[in-house]
């Protein structure tokens, strides 16, 4: 019955490899292909993130169906909107300001890019200057318009699971639609020569 | 792409195809449930490096802090499997840049907005980065890819205001 919860060396440098060498091979590395996602001319990240959401929520589901999977037993963020949502905000302006999420600095940095050790320490400063305003003002904040019903969107509304991800799916179909469109009308996707060579033009 | 610079291009592999890429990440999503039972994450080891570089630097301050102080009571808090994970992606994404030819030592974004530009749109991102995951618990993939797997509300919350935001920002601020 999984899951197995390792918390052990390895399972976290295999997931994390491969995690690493996934991202690398979609261009996440490099901050003029991710940023482009933003300018609206490269839909890579919101195509695999959208891809990998679906195939992972999808297998989720069937090994639960198939009695593999412990219902209860995965890990649900807890549905704090107001932190999720400031928090969001905040991550996706660093994200088209500094060129890089957290994760993608760290595929960015052992692609051998400078400027993501930067943001790196940047976020280090970030989480230092988060701990020195944390309080009793900021927790009141972050505890705002917490959903009481539950942190799933069935709990919290109850939406079926296979009716989220039917819409899951069909928003997944709405992005690669879109976003292919949204391409060939621009300079289209950056290329790993023009991300190697720093330069989009 | 000039003629000039064709002998070292040629050796850079092309990206693989964003659905190529979103399986094989979602499949590797699923391995790390199957395997621990949470997701994929990121910023859960810089918090733990902040912390273990703030035990070191001011050993007091860091104990007496309200969010860090618990991080450092037992033992070293870079003992942990988030640390392992970033430590991983790491070594795999040298590991697909070398062979695939991609890895090249550069201040990128350097071409487009200049030196100084890059450093202070890098900082100041990484800045607002690392103080918004810490607000959200989570950042791009620990709560929003790994959490919207799991269908939680948090994580779509999250994602809706993360690509909001990036859209109007990306306006006002050319950062690479």
């Amino acid at each position: 019955m999984f899951p197995l919860n390792d918390a052990g060396v390895i399972s976290g440098l295999v997931c994390g490899v491969l995690f690493g060498f996934v991202l690398e091979n979609a261009g996440f590395g490099s901050p003029a292909k991710l940023t482009a996602q933003f300018q609206l001319r490269d839909w890579s990240v919101f195509k695999v993130m959208f891809t990998a959401i679906v195939v992972a929520a999808f297998g989720l589901y069937g090994l639960k169906l198939a009695g593999l999977l412990q219902a209860d037993a995965v890990f649900v963020p807890t549905a704090l909107l107001m932190a999720s949502a400031v928090g969001g905000a905040l991550v996706g302006a660093g994200f088209a300001i500094g060129g890089y999420c957290p994760g993608t600095s760290v595929v960015g940095l052992f692609s051998g890019r400078l400027d993501a050790l930067v943001f790196l320490v940047g976020l280090l400063l970030g989480t230092v200057a988060f701990a020195g305003f944390y309080g009793p003002v900021i927790e009141a904040i972050m505890a705002m318009w917490e959903l009481e019903a539950g942190d799933t969107m069935t709990d919290a509304f109850g939406i079926p699971e296979v009716a989220m991800l039917g819409i899951l799916a069909v928003a997944l179909i709405a992005v690669f639609f879109a976003g292919s469109w949204f391409e060939r009308r621009s300079a289209g996707p950056v290329t790993s020569d023009q991300a190697v060579a720093g330069s989009t033009n | 792409m000039s003629l000039s610079s064709g002998a070292h291009d040629r050796a850079v592999k092309p990206f693989w195809s964003p659905l190529l890429a979103g399986v094989a990440l979602g499949l590797v999503l699923l391995l790390t449930f199957v395997l621990t039972g949470h997701g994929l994450g990121a910023t859960g080891a810089s918090t733990r490096l902040t912390a273990w570089l703030g035990l070191h630097a001011a050993p007091a301050a860091t104990q007496a802090n309200a969010y860090l102080g618990p991080m450092v009571e037992n033992g070293n808090p870079l003992s942990s499997w988030i640390s392992w994970q970033v430590m991983g992606v790491a070594l795999g994404a040298l590991a697909a840049s070398f062979m695939a030819g991609r890895f090249r030592i550069q201040l990128d974004g350097v071409r487009s907005v200049g030196a100084p530009r890059r450093l202070v749109t890098a900082l100041a991102g990484g800045l607002m980065a690392g103080f918004g995951a810490r607000v959200a618990a989570g950042c791009t993939s620990g709560l929003g890819l790994s959490g919207a797997a799991t269908l939680g509300v948090a994580a779509f919350v999250f994602l809706g205001l993360f690509f909001a935001t990036g859209l109007v920002a990306s306006r006002l601020v050319k950062g690479v």
